[in-house]
């Protein structure tokens, strides 16, 4: 069976597979007189894409757009304030994705704050967290609840854990953000053109294939499942050249090994138990109605935004144009700051941070080599 | 009781002489050399190689070696790839108070058998005890000094079209210390790669002609390493990512925790640039020894100018590598 | 951050299971996964076995690209 899942990043399956999208995607040029664009939605498929070398391969055939699937780099700067002011406090324990650790915020990062003495921890499991939590009764452990629907059922997962284990001294700061409600928005805004989206594999496995009917029923657009290995994502972009080319917009699951038709019914479950639909602060694009999840009331006790008053104060403005490159308006190299004052080791807003980051993928493997 | 160390161990004292003469002397020998406040030493030919380097691994017992192996391998090699023959060393040690007498016995007795593999000799060392919580266990620092021999150095006469070559398989050092930390609760059964490669490296630099540069890829991985060639020297380097030796067992625990094994640091590889044609007897000296018998190449010097490091990924694109830009990893060296 | 790497399920336990990763061994939680058998290869994310993986879709997908390789002469895929 390992057999068969290598084959994913076999070259002898990836070249082919690489001249067929070329093809496809020239037949394109030749009825359209441009190149197709697609939105891959998640930021692993900008960081896989970039790093697999795919999107340098394709960059002359198909327009590849990167969207607003990395959660650190969608939270609104208020929202990253708060989770960095929360370190501030005494008696605290701060838990977090590693790709936290170095977001800037207004005043300083997570990781400034390690270096002056606080006590905050990298957790590869959030599970880990409420370990951290029992062995150290006398601290109020925050878990920073950052994620799409992929990560919600796990943060869902932390309060179940912690109820069960009768451990109080744990509390998620939730920022959380759906897939649904900001494709709605971008498609709305109608300011990027698209003829469709690589849709991400892990929020699929919760969400199922069902999720998308709205792209193609209400927007005319299609959308393909993808996994996340080179030849998975080679096979989706094919699959949304033929759908285009046919003009029938579908929701077609090219990920059928690990999506489900209804998702994961567990994790949908026990996202519906523990939250409620929320508004959420998106950056660069503001407040939309719904489109997060937020603690249920019943569960305030868990909820860091009412055990713990943070006040950061106003965001600092920089001329930094994150906002506009989630939306996919312009690339990052359209960004004044980009490779210039703003570099992984000077990062000045999250995009550039973050391991799905579009500027950091482009950093990393997009610059240049000519 | 079990013994353990104290602050008087380090204060001079009879402690500090007891400590020395039971467990460094006996252990490294050369006790003419230690009665001075200095060695005296007599090195052949004139231009001799000099390097240190401080050693503050956690765990300090690891599979596959020890912070001792590590210290005298990690300094010998960094004599062994500027192209010195390593002959003697010193080490300093900063202990904790409270250490394990019985642990510290181990760790030099991995350093002298370490020292004699490598045929070197310890001939100075100074200990120093910090109150409990001041270090943690044990920190050593090796200073090497080695001799070049035959007027043979790596030429650094770099040609588009030489070969660059890997000793072994990349990030066994970085995984196999992730795994002994057992934080991330992964098992890697896989052991550091701590080992002294003067013996190879001396035959290469012997044997074959147009050496132009060795180096060994330890923190930062095999990227960061070669970017610092290509920087220094302005020249481009393109490795092929499908050639660049991994273990199955590295290579997906890196996918699972988000590392890429191209930046897991090493402690017994050195990157060696060839001209073209000493390829095959670059490979044919490398794989008659242990620690290189799984040598390949994994890219060329593909010209003379801009100073980069380009890797062709398996569908044929090519990207920039970058040095590692900060990191989560553990102390490892 | 989202990985493919496919995970072997070597050993169950009530709510986790030890996973073999080429290798490297680790324990991920099963709560998402309730029918998951040892042999069973997962998806694993942020500690959590989050789906297993179907081999029969597995190995359609895996023929479905083999028919690019097959429709062109190995000289043509050379060339590019």
């Amino acid at each position: 069976m390992l057999e068969v899942l290598k084959q994913s990043s076999n070259p002898d399956i990836l070249k082919p597979l690489l001249i067929a999208v070329k093809e496809l995607a020239q037949k394109f040029q030749t009825v359209y007189g441009r190149k197709p664009a697609f939105m891959e939605v998640c930021g692993s498929h900008t960081m896989s894409l970039a790093r697999s070398g795919i999107k340098q391969a394709i960059i002359e055939d198909v327009n590849l757009i990167s969207g607003p699937g990395c959660p650190v780099c969608v939270t609104d700067q208020h929202s990253i304030d708060c989770m960095i002011e929360l370190a501030e406090g005494d008696g605290r324990i701060i838990c977090t994705f590693g790709d936290m650790m170095k977001v800037p915020g207004s005043r300083q990062s997570l990781m400034d704050a390690k270096i002056r003495g606080k006590d905050i921890r990298v957790v590869y499991s959030p599970v880990d967290a409420i370990d951290i939590a029992e062995k150290n009764p006398d601290k109020d452990i925050i878990f920073l609840g950052i994620g799409f629907e992929t990560t919600i059922p796990i943060l869902a997962l932390l309060i179940k854990d912690a109820k069960a284990r009768s451990i109080d001294n744990f509390s998620i700061w939730m920022s959380t953000k759906l897939v649904e409600p900001i494709l709605r928005t971008l498609l709305n805004a109608g300011d990027v053109i698209l003829d469709g989206f690589l849709l991400p594999g892990h929020v699929s496995i919760i969400l199922g294939e069902e999720a998308y009917g709205f792209l193609p029923q209400e927007y005319k657009i299609g959308g393909v499942i993808s996994g996340f290995e080179p030849a998975e994502m080679l096979s989706g972009i094919h699959k949304l050249l033929e759908m285009v080319l046919v003009k029938q917009p579908l929701i077609v699951n090219d990920h059928r090994a690990v999506v489900k038709k209804q998702g994961n019914a567990v994790a949908k479950k026990l996202m519906e138990e523990y939250f409620s639909v929320s508004d959420e602060a998106w950056r660069g694009i503001g407040t939309i109605p719904e489109s997060g999840l937020d603690l249920r009331q019943e569960y305030n006790q868990y909820n860091a935004k009412i055990r713990h008053h943070v006040n950061p104060g106003e965001p600092k403005k920089t001329k930094c144009r994150c906002g506009e490159v989630i939306r996919g308006f312009i690339r990052p190299t359209g960004c004044a700051l980009f490779g210039k004052a703003c570099k992984p080791t000077n990062p000045i807003g999250p995009c550039m941070v973050s391991a799905e980051g579009s500027c950091s993928a482009y950093y990393q493997y997009l610059r240049e080599i000519d | 009781m079990e013994q353990r160390i104290s602050l008087a161990h380090g204060d001079g004292g009879e402690l500090s002489h007891q400590l020395i003469k039971n467990v460094f002397i006996k252990a490294f020998g050369h006790r003419d050399k230690a009665m001075f406040d200095a060695a005296s030493l007599t090195l052949p030919g004139n231009e001799i190689a000099v390097t240190t380097d401080s050693f503050v691994i956690k765990p300090i017992f690891f599979p596959g070696g020890s912070i001792g192996k590590l210290a005298v391998a990690g300094t010998v090699n960094d004599l062994a790839v500027s192209g010195a023959r390593p002959l003697y060393l010193a080490c300093g040690f900063v202990i904790e108070e409270g250490y394990r007498l019985s642990d510290l016995k181990r760790i030099v007795a991995d350093m002298a058998l370490e020292a004699k593999k490598a045929g070197v000799a310890i001939v100075a060392g100074d200990t120093k005890v910090v109150e409990r919580g001041s270090a943690d266990g044990v920190y050593i620092n090796t200073t090497g000094i080695g001799v070049y021999e035959d007027e043979k150095k790596p030429n650094l006469a770099f040609k588009t079209g030489d070969a660059v070559i890997i000793s072994g398989t990349i990030g066994d050092h970085g995984m196999a210390i992730l795994g002994a930390r057992g934080e991330l609760g992964i098992t890697v059964p896989v052991e550091s790669d701590c080992a002294s490669l003067n013996s190879m490296l001396m035959k290469i630099v012997k044997d074959v002609e147009d050496v132009r540069i060795m180096r060994d890829p330890t923190r930062g991985g095999l990227a960061t390493t070669l970017v610092e060639i290509t920087e220094d020297f302005s020249i481009t380097i393109t490795i092929k990512e499908s050639s660049i030796p991994v273990r199955e067992e590295i290579d997906g625990m890196c996918e699972l925790i988000g590392f890429d094994p191209l930046y897991v640091a090493n402690e017994g590889k050195a990157i060696i640039i060839v001209a073209e044609d000493q390829v095959d007897k670059a490979l044919s000296i490398m794989n008659g020894y242990p620690e290189g018998k799984e040598a390949v190449v994994i890219g060329t010097v593909s010209s003379l100018e801009k100073g980069r490091l380009l890797l062709e990924t398996p569908i044929g694109s090519k990207r920039l590598l970058s040095r590692l830009s900060g990191s989560m990893l553990p102390r490892i060296c | 951050m989202c990985v493919g790497v496919p995970a072997k399920v070597i050993e169950k336990q009530e709510f986790s299971a030890v996973v073999d990763v080429m290798g490297s061994k680790t324990t991920v939680g099963t709560i998402f996964v309730p029918d998951v058998a040892e042999g069973d290869y997962v998806i694993v994310h942020a500690g959590q076995a989050m789906s297993i993986i179907d081999k029969t879709y597995a190995r359609e997908s895996v023929e479905e690209w083999r028919k690019f390789t097959n429709a062109r002469s190995p000289e043509t895929i050379l060339k590019s």
